[in-house]
């Protein structure tokens, strides 16, 4: 054997040995990596079923009132969809309180439908069998700012309360493992177990790329999930109790994001694990 | 994180004169969000919860600290957390502090408990892995929390040591106020014995983490 090999098989057992760790981990991000860009293709997302499903709801008359949704204003006029996602949530004059598009929705439903929601909110997050409107309803509204950049308005004293709210809550340690959202969102490079976390707590590029891909399809889960669900998956993950739909802590939190997230270009339904 | 923070005050009590004008901009700038507000906002999305869930977002002293500072805290209320929640371990009657690591294993491994889909009957696990990198084997851990590997053997086994972990597991406040770990012996996730296990899959020799 040459010096030279000898140097080249003492240099790979270094090599290896100290570096094999580095690489296994290395080697499963970029497996996971390819694997994100293979589901991200939008003609194999099955998310766009729930946007066709939710167009048609839209636009069926229901409710005593026999109407469609056609007449509900998500804060840009009666009817007006394209943009009004990327605005959300946002104070309505009408109901006087800040609203996500789900609140807004059963809103419309209510007011401008006379919608009995009891079945739409027992059905606000889908399995099998049981296909949510929320969720179809949500996936085609929000599908019209796609390409659009995320711009709550914050102008209402309302808005403002909702944002600051949602900040202390982000901050909030509670449930029996002491967790906030910050406990896993306000670091940098972050993993658990293999997941990477975002974090959330500095305006930019991260609470962007996150709240710009919601609602997405599910892989796991074989569905798509909004927000709202979002949400009240990471409360149950802290160990905090069950939070009510639709509800102002959630539309809170969901303001501090988005605001956050401002400027955030909106591609949804994006796929994800 | 503390070491910075504390940097971070040194550097801001230093400049404070000359960086007046801005601070009182910055107060400004962000609103803090009263409190009574806060907890009118938590009644309206978890007050329909059965009364002992309700009683697991109710801050105590410790967490009311933590909250307030955003776990960043001045150091004379770090000592009063710490001397706080050290009162609060109680150490095994017998004295013996290591369990079966086998079991901690198990313990470390098991993410399940406390979750409101989790039944009654579920047992509690440590869930270690999500934060903490612990046998090398393992590749599936988390980075929230420093890697545990070697951990008995780094410490040549030291029975203090030993003491420093149950401690640091029952209460992890009672090391390091507002330390993002769960108190688990202190919120009763886990029992005196999971926390003996869990102190011998960390010190044992025979632990795959000393391997």
């Amino acid at each position: 054997m040459t010096r030279t090999t000898i140097g080249w098989a003492l240099a790979a057992i270094l090599f290896s040995s100290l570096n094999f760790a580095a690489y296994a981990q290395d080697a499963s991000e970029k497996e996971i990596e390819r694997y994100r860009a293979m589901i991200s293709d939008p003609l194999s997302n099955p998310g766009f079923l729930a946007v066709d499903r939710g167009e048609i709801l839209w636009s069926e008359k229901r409710g005593t009132k026999n109407v469609s949704l056609e007449g509900c204003d998500l804060g840009l006029g009666a009817g007006k969809l394209e943009g009004a996602f990327a605005q959300m949530p946002r104070f309505f004059a009408d109901s006087e309180r800040v609203m996500d598009l789900e609140q807004r929705l059963l809103w419309c439903m209510q007011n401008i439908q006379r919608l009995d929601t009891k079945d739409v909110i027992a059905r606000r997050f889908s399995g099998p069998g049981k296909p949510s409107d929320m969720e179809d309803l949500v996936a085609f509204i929000a599908n019209k700012s796609s390409g659009m950049r995320i711009a709550v308005p914050l102008k209402h004293p309302k808005e403002q309360e909702m944002a600051a709210v949602g900040e202390a809550l982000f901050y909030r340690r509670g449930g029996v493992m002491d967790f906030s959202c910050a406990t896993c969102h306000a670091d940098e490079g972050k993993r658990i177990r293999l997941q990477g976390l975002p974090n959330l707590s500095k305006a930019g590029k991260q609470p962007q790329e996150t709240m710009g891909t919601w609602p997405t399809y599910r892989v796991s889960q074989s569905a798509l999930r909004t927000m709202q669900h979002r949400l009240w998956d990471c409360y149950r993950q802290q160990r905090w109790p069950i939070p009510e739909y639709g509800s102002d802590s959630i539309t809170a939190l969901t303001v501090f994001l988005q605001t956050q997230a401002t400027g955030g270009e909106i591609t949804v339904p994006s796929i994800k694990r | 994180m503390r070491t910075t923070s504390k940097l971070t005050s040194l550097i801001l009590s230093a400049g404070v004169i000359a960086a007046l004008p801005f601070t009182a901009y910055a107060q400004t700038a962000t609103k803090k969000a009263d409190p009574a507000l806060v907890d009118a906002y938590l009644k309206a999305t978890f007050g329909k919860a059965p009364p002992e869930w309700q009683a697991r977002i109710e801050p105590d002293d410790t967490l009311k600290t933590c909250n307030l500072h955003r776990n960043d805290v001045p150091s004379a209320e770090a000592d009063k957390i710490v001397k706080r929640e050290l009162a609060k371990v109680v150490f095994p009657a017998d004295g013996k502090l290591l369990g079966d690591w086998k079991q901690g294993q198990k313990i470390a491994n098991n993410g399940r408990g406390g979750q409101f889909s989790d039944d009654a009957k579920t047992e509690n696990g440590g869930n270690c892995y999500a934060c903490h990198q612990m046998e090398k084997a393992e590749v599936s851990y988390g980075t929230l929390g420093p890697s545990l590997t070697s951990y008995g053997k780094d410490r040549k086994f030291d029975p203090a040591e030993v003491k420093n972990a149950f401690i640091k597991i029952y209460d992890s406040q009672a090391v390091l106020a507002c330390s993002n770990m769960p108190r688990f012996g202190a919120n009763k996730v886990l029992s005196e014995k999971q926390i003996m296990d869990l102190v011998a899959f960390l010190f044992d020799p025979e632990s795959p983490i000393n391997k």
